[in-house]
């Protein structure tokens, strides 16, 4: 135990590197807690469906199909829908796993996939570790299953300025990873730049195509452009975003 | 409708969309071009996600923009993630204090 928790191990690492995932969390879950409740929904359960999903939007829209009542397979495809960028993260990140990711770990692992988590594992130096994975997962998981537990017992006693305030957190978080690469490199300034100008042509132009579509459908018109236009050099690139 | 099978559904779908990919893909891809694509995902991805919607996060277009240039001028100063995030949220919260006196 006592080099699972050293300064320098992974495990270690990882819960630090979690803790601005953990912050975040804690706003948008508390929002969460509030949309659940109001729906409805016990503090219980609403902890319980932070825990087992542990995603944002998926989330709003499953309490959303609970409360209208509608069916499984509604809910089966909404949430295939929403939360197919997901599998393109996973994609991504399968190719920085390390030599020790066996399938348990790999299954392990794969609970904790989230935008935040997804970005701040692309963003590490080298391949990933699954005990670094583990530190990542588990304190932004304790974030996001506390803001949840506060915002449905609590909710209404905060002022909406302040739970206003902190919505936008996370996106300010997704900025701070994107803008020192972009600087550096022409192919992540003109990736970014496609992928806003494309995600905004969809809201504005097409929005029949709902968000989790329109992230997908960006996300790889901005990639494929990249990949064609500046492809990466062959040595650990890949390895090193 | 079964609350109990509903939260089953939502899980298990979720679980499968991350899980297959991480567990299907065991060697490192050849493809340049697959590779090269791989890298710029997350960057894809990110900007996706945070624009337009930033500008909605906040209940107010005004208190977001000023949030979003906080966090634009100190990710371009290099500043720690938790810093940006932080920062841009008390922004927006000053934002919301001040501009009511400003129209």
């Amino acid at each position: 135990m006592k080099s699972l928790f050293s300064k320098n191990a992974p495990f270690t690492k990882g819960l630090i590197d979690g803790v601005p995932i953990a912050l975040g969390y804690l706003s948008v879950s508390f929002g969460f807690g509030i949309l659940a409740v109001r729906s409805g929904l016990t503090t219980l359960i609403s902890v319980l469906i932070s825990a087992v999903n542990l995603t944002s939007a998926g989330q709003a829209a499953g309490i959303a199909i609970i409360a209208a009542g509608g069916s499984y397979f509604e809910m089966a495809l909404t949430q295939l829908i929403i939360n197919l960028r997901y599998g393109l993260m996973s994609l991504s990140l399968s190719q920085k796993l390390d030599s020790t990711f066996n399938t348990p770990r790999r299954l392990l692992v794969a609970y904790g996939i989230t935008d935040e988590i997804f970005a701040v594992a692309s963003a590490q130096k080298g391949l990933l570790t699954a005990r670094y994975m583990y530190g990542l997962i588990s304190v932004s998981t304790l974030g996001w299953c506390t803001g949840t537990l506060l915002g449905a017992s609590a909710g209404q006693l905060l002022p909406a300025s302040l739970t206003n305030a902190m919505g936008i957190v996370l996106y300010a978080m997704f900025i701070a990873i994107v803008i020192p690469p972009a600087r550096k490199s022409r192919g992540v300034l003109v990736v970014a730049a496609t992928a806003a100008v494309c995600s905004m042509a969809f809201k504005y132009l097409l929005p029949q195509i709902t968000g989790g579509f329109a992230i997908i459908f960006s996300a790889v018109i901005a990639a494929v452009l990249g990949a064609l236009v500046f492809p990466v050099a062959d040595e650990t690139e890949v390895a090193e975003p | 409708m079964s609350l109990v099978i509903y939260i089953a559904v939502m899980a298990g779908v979720t679980y499968f969309i991350r899980m297959i990919p991480f567990a299907a893909f065991r060697r490192q891809i050849k493809s340049r071009f697959f590779r090269s694509f791989l890298f710029y995902v997350p960057y894809a991805v990110l900007t996706a996600m945070t624009i337009p919607a930033i500008f909605y996060s906040t209940g107010s277009m005004a208190t977001a923009a000023v949030g979003t240039a906080v966090a634009v001028v100190l990710a371009y100063l290099d500043m720690p993630l938790i810093v940006v995030a932080l920062a841009a949220s008390a922004a927006a919260l000053a934002a919301g204090a001040v501009i009511p006196f400003l129209l």
